[in-house]
């Protein structure tokens, strides 16, 4: 059938700079660029091109630019054109759109909404050029009450186990089979380095990352993908996923093409097979049943590591965190709206959730009401963009944040939402071995952390504005916000003042 | 006698021929990247190639053989051993174009320019700190380092 949907980009090429050298013809995964034989130039298929950037990040004479094809449609508020194009797409194929990434979607962006303190004239603030500054964060479960000896040198209360992060920043789970081998251990070396942690996703670790373990978080999903004993112990968290902000009440899908021979092993099916996770836990229906699992993996890893819970955020999520730290989670992680994913339904992925920040506001407070923040430390994701929101996150609540989609960016992702295809032009949503390549471990780990690093120095200089030397100073702490822009009924929900009051 | 030489980290040779682009340019008598190009007088060869089976890539050059079979099967005496560098240079003046060392080299390393009738291959850039293949890998796959100590790792 022939398609309605015109090109989505247009390939400017400036033929003074053009060497027709290929390095674009080469590099184009989707077969947007080609080489003429007959009239030796390069040209361009534009309907294939994604937006990428590859071949103009890589053309050395920057010959090439890449715009948005200006096709206009008659004006209309009401039907742009994404919907008149997505009905084209399903009118020709007749299946559920695909997408990848996080939600694209105008909700608003409360982060933006939201500004931080800082010290004058009554209270200094600290440079942290000058003196100490404190990111140090420790999650799992922390005791009620905390007993000393009589000489007050000893601690008599036996603490769960507890994680030290550096940095109040971890990479979220990303599985092997969504995205490469070489982007996994980029993540992994770089959290270590880092002193934080890398989350494995659900699709097992590969034996060869075995030993970044201590800073390894690895997850239990409902499809079991590559969970086996020697993969809970080595990990220094297990994370039972519940649920992914993306595509809440939905289960991972991994087409058959990306499960590459590396993959099979290590996910333990077999090579070439779809691997769909169940969209619930199916031995999950209750609190009761999440409990025992909980149970089951604290017992098969003999009580030495916190286990965590992630759900996405949803409409009841503060009754429902409140049930996991009674089930006895010892971390909670809420995936927000914005949360991405290597595939999902696109009407799923902008339309189901909510903001990570209501989330956040509304756990935090019922957690605090209920008496039982203490038993477990909270974990955000979806949409944390830079350092700013990192800060917002503690304040409103976090213990810590997941970054993925910013830690691809680090990679080199451009976000040309084209993760479900496998064909990632930047090596990284894909296990394409010729493409794979184009992430070098090396590089990818230095970048990583230099993101880390930048965020660090960053917090430090907010915390030092604030006038506080250490992150636990911010934690939970909403004073230190101010809203602008929004509601009573946001500004309650989020538990912060308006701006000026 | 120990030397550096560009090696490959083949699991990150992407095969982006970026590498050929930059020699091309640093053999080039224009400093330009479009005029080494497209202009003829400035134009000559890359003294590289790369071997691209998908997903296999490399960026293949001369080895510069600690006994090299071009220097002694090299008619004119056009091909030597720069003492300072180690590398296997060729004397244009001295090159008639016989394709012998072609036919001696083991790797393919050696190319034909056709327009100037003379032999070219991989020099290490004399006069360069770095190879321009090496400094202008964009994945840094392409590394220069004494052999030694590579081969130690």
């Amino acid at each position: 059938m022939k398609t309605l949907v015109p090109p989505q980009f247009r390939v400017v090429r400036d033929p003074e700079r053009c060497i027709q050298c290929q390095v674009c013809v080469n590099q184009c995964s989707f077969n947007a660029q080609y080489f003429d034989a007959e009239d030796k130039v390069v040209r361009t298929r534009e309907e294939n091109c994604v937006g990428c950037h590859r071949c103009a990040a890589l053309c050395p004479t920057r010959a090439l630019t890449i715009t948005r094809n200006p096709m206009d449609y008659k004006a209309n508020l009401n039907w742009k054109s994404g919907d008149i194009e997505d009905i084209w797409r399903q009118a020709e194929s007749g299946g559920m759109l695909l997408t990848g990434m996080g939600n694209d979607k105008g909700y608003r962006i409360y982060w933006d909404h939201l500004l931080l303190n800082a010290s004058q004239v009554t209270n200094p603030s600290i440079d942290p050029l000058r003196e100490p500054m404190e990111l140090t964060t420790y999650i799992g479960r922390k005791p009620d009450r905390v007993h000393v000896s009589a000489d007050g040198v000893k601690l008599e209360t036996t603490l769960a186990p507890q994680v030290k992060l550096e940095i109040p920043v971890m990479f979220a789970a990303m599985s092997y089979g969504a995205v490469s081998l070489n982007v996994h251990e980029s993540l992994a070396r770089a959290a270590t380095e880092m002193g934080t942690l890398w989350n494995t996703g659900e699709g097992g670790l590969h034996e060869t990352l075995y030993k970044y373990g201590q800073n390894t978080i690895v997850q239990v999903a409902s499809g079991r993908f590559g969970v086996h004993s020697k993969y809970l112990h080595a990990g220094r968290v297990v994370e039972i996923k519940i649920g992914q902000g993306a595509k809440p009440g939905i289960g991972g899908h991994l087409p058959g093409e990306k499960v590459s021979a590396d993959v099979a092993l290590t996910r333990m099916i077999p090579r070439g097979s779809d691997a769909l996770s169940p969209a619930p836990q199916h031995d999950i229906y209750s609190i009761e049943d999440l409990t025992q699992l909980i149970y089951a993996l604290k017992e098969a890893t003999n009580y030495t590591k916190p286990i965590s819970v992630k759900i996405a955020a949803v409409h009841n999520s503060a009754a429902i965190a409140s049930g996991m730290v009674r089930a006895g989670a010892d971390i909670i992680v809420l995936d927000g709206l914005r949360g991405a994913t290597g595939a999902a339904p696109k009407v799923i992925r902008d339309n189901v959730g909510i903001p990570i920040e209501l989330a956040l506001a509304s756990v935090d407070s019922r957690l605090r009401q209920e008496g039982i923040r203490n038993q477990a430390s909270l974990v955000i994701s979806g949409g944390i963009r830079n350092s700013g929101d990192v800060a917002k996150a503690i304040a409103l609540g976090a213990d810590a944040v997941y970054i993925g989609t910013a830690a691809l960016v680090a990679l080199g992702c451009h976000v040309c939402q084209q993760c479900h295809t496998g064909k990632c032009a930047w090596g990284i949503c894909t296990t394409d071995l010729g493409l794979t390549r184009r992430i070098n471990p090396d590089i990818g780990a230095q970048r990583l952390s230099n993101l880390l690093r930048g965020w660090g120095l960053e917090i430090k200089d907010m915390l030092g504005g604030m006038g506080v030397n250490a992150l636990e100073s911010l934690r939970g702490n909403r004073l230190h916000l101010r809203g602008v822009g929004l509601s009573d009924t946001e500004l309650e929900i989020l538990g912060v003042r308006m701006a000026g009051s | 006698m120990p030397m550096k030489r560009v090696l490959v980290n083949e699991p990150v040779c992407m095969g982006c021929h970026l590498c050929e682009v930059y020699c091309q340019l640093n053999h080039s008598t224009s400093s330009d990247l479009v005029k080494a190009f497209k202009r003829p007088e400035h134009q000559n060869l890359p003294r590289l190639r790369i071997e691209a089976r998908n997903p296999i890539f490399f960026s293949l050059r001369c080895q510069h053989c600690a006994e090299a079979p071009c220097i002694s099967a090299c008619l004119t005496g056009a091909l030597s051993r720069d003492e300072k560098s180690g590398a296997v240079i060729t004397d244009e003046a001295k090159c008639i174009g016989c394709w012998t060392c072609i036919l001696a080299c083991p790797y393919g390393a050696i190319k034909q320019d056709t327009v100037k009738h003379k032999s070219v291959k991989c020099d290490l850039c004399q006069g360069s700190k770095i190879p321009a293949c090496v400094e202008h890998c964009p994945n840094e796959a392409l590394v220069f380092e004494e052999v030694a100590e590579v081969k130690s790792k």
